[in-house]
């Protein structure tokens, strides 16, 4: 999803203004038109991605919650997802994509959409080769949406709705949009890096991002009461094995979509979004055997979504065997931290935000060095250079995750200084679907 | 007439159903009840977070039946509920004073 939005439109304008009139219909004659299954294929592609926030997401992480948090969870992800659709299209997708601006920021021509109409055109991986500039928006707006909402999997059962609110305007804001532009535009810091940072379709933005920040969030807000003292265990592993599924149907237009093409590109990036996912399943419930569990359900959905998170920045930078060895991987190291490393910590990251998405995306951001290589049956060149590859993909990494650390640390400050951050001792008893929303999931 | 209360595994129930059907037995009560004996209850573990749910689920069945059926009725059931493993139950018997059947106000006896 690199190389974006240069904008061959307002290259046609530049020459149009200087030019006569025959070189103006000439400049006209040049500018590609986009290609209808490319088109086609970015409109599904994201829709997938919504699939996979609403319902998802929604369903994944609120079949992991206690009955009296179910609902909670489900508006939270609902609204926090909506809340950044619009803000995406009144300013991020300019200070990520817009014209112009720095290595950290682009600048502010493209706020409000001003100047996009439906014959613009983003660029794509090849040259001469576009979508139209409304499809890449969209498409784009279901990350920003996505990756707010994953940071809800550090924070339920304890969180105020509004201090949720305040906290994705300003993450979005400080954190998300500068992030995305770094790694993913054309004038980003982590774009122009030699060599430059490779990230398919969002580990570093995605998943690192939200997993650093529910980390930091978990820790200003605290364990949730009870926590390691009552039973918290999740009150509908069929609601979080439907999340599942459709989490990983929908990470087909994530990963596959981030080709922003209907190529070869894409078909890689779904081969080994299939295979990737299928290796977590099954080590991370081949890790729980090893440490003396039996294969659990709960298990093997974290399997798939670690998995998943980690084929994400390889996905069309690796073969299908390297995806399986990335997903073994995480899976293992993830289910490492998850099952033997967190309940050591004094650290309340609810759902595992950060234990799957946080490390899961680390370890796809450094392997993504390693699948790239051409004897691990990656896409690279002949002469693709593992080691300086490597050492920008940990640079990414510590950019990511320290600025992710920063930005959400004044963002949950900001939230907590509006809102108080947590609620009640009496709310977080009796539930927040009553004490936040006055309804709840289930009446009988 | 006594009153018999038997707490018995769940998937037992249709045995120990047949089998006071056979003694006779023209109705009974079943509630899914949770306790604990000697089993002293379960582990789940969730992403290596580990609940001792201390009570287990189990079936509570009450019958009330004449006097001289009960010890008829308190060994059907001990033979159809038993698997001989940990946490097959118990069965209780009480002293019942009276019964009546609401739709026609028959007592004792003929209520039952």
């Amino acid at each position: 999803m690199k190389r974006l939005i240069a904008p061959i439109a307002a290259g046609a304008t530049a020459l149009l203004a200087a030019a006569p009139a025959w070189a103006q219909e000439a400049a006209a004659a040049a500018a590609p038109t986009p290609d209808k299954g490319d088109t086609a294929w970015m409109m599904i592609s994201t829709v997938l991605v919504m699939a996979m926030i609403v319902p998802g997401l929604a369903l994944f992480y609120g079949g992991l919650v206690r009955t009296k948090n179910m609902l909670s969870v489900l508006t939270q992800i609902l609204a926090v997802a909506s809340f950044a659709m619009i803000i995406w299209v009144i300013y991020g997708y300019t200070m990520a994509f817009g014209d112009g601006g720095n290595a950290f920021i682009a600048g502010f021509g493209k706020a409000f959409l001003a100047g996009v109409t439906s014959a613009s055109t983003a660029a794509t991986f090849s040259d001469g080769v576009v979508i139209p500039e409304y499809v890449f928006i969209a498409f784009q707006m279901t990350f920003a949406a996505i990756t707010v909402s994953l940071v809800v999997g550090g924070l339920v059962e304890r969180l105020k709705f509004s201090a949720l609110m305040v906290f994705a305007a300003v993450w979005l804001t400080i954190v998300y949009f500068p992030i995305a532009h770094m790694v993913w535009a054309g004038n980003g810091l982590l774009f122009n890096w030699s060599p430059a940072a490779l990230d398919f379709a969002g580990g570093t933005v995605v998943h690192i991002n939200a997993g650093v920040s529910a980390l930091v969030g978990a820790l200003i807000l605290g364990p949730r009461l009870g926590y390691k003292k009552e039973i918290m265990a999740p009150h509908s592993l069929t609601m979080t094995l439907i999340g599942t599924g459709l989490l990983w149907v929908g990470w087909f237009g994530f990963n596959a979509g981030s080709a922003l093409e209907a190529n070869g590109s894409a078909a890689l990036a779904m081969v080994n979004t299939f295979v990737a996912t299928a290796a977590g399943v099954l080590f991370w419930m081949l890790t729980e055997r090893v440490l003396g569990h039996k294969g659990s359900l709960l298990g093997a959905c974290s399997g798939a979504i670690a998995g998943l998170v980690a084929i994400t920045p390889a996905a069309g930078n690796s073969g299908p065997f390297g995806a399986i060895l990335l997903g073994a991987v995480a899976a293992i190291l993830c289910a490492i931290f998850v099952v033997n490393v967190k309940p050591k910590l004094a650290l309340d990251d609810s759902l595992d935000a950060f234990g799957i998405h946080g490390i899961g995306g680390i370890i796809g951001s450094i392997g993504t060095a390693f699948t790239m290589l051409p004897s691990l049956g990656g896409p690279g060149a002949a002469d693709y250079a593992l080691i300086p590859q490597l050492g920008t993909q940990v640079v990414a990494v510590l950019i990511a995750g320290g600025w992710a650390a920063v930005g959400s640390a004044i963002a949950f400050s900001i939230a907590k200084a509006v809102t108080g951050l947590r609620v009640a001792e009496e709310v977080e008893r009796e539930g927040l679907d009553l004490g936040e929303h006055g309804e709840r999931a289930y009446n009988y | 007439m006594k009153l018999v209360i038997a707490i018995i595994k769940p998937f037992k129930l249709d045995e120990v159903r047949e089998a006071l059907t056979e003694v006779g037995v023209a109705g009974m009560t079943v509630s899914e009840v949770k306790g604990f004996g000697r089993q002293k209850g379960q582990t789940e573990i969730y992403r290596g977070a580990e609940y001792s749910t201390n009570m287990v689920p189990k079936i509570k069945v009450e019958v009330v039946c004449a006097t001289d059926l009960a010890p008829r009725v308190v060994e059907a059931i001990q033979a159809a509920a038993n698997t001989g493993a940990i946490g097959d139950g118990k069965i209780f018997v009480l002293d019942v004073g009276q019964a009546v059947r609401i739709r026609t106000g028959e007592t004792d006896h003929t209520a039952l």
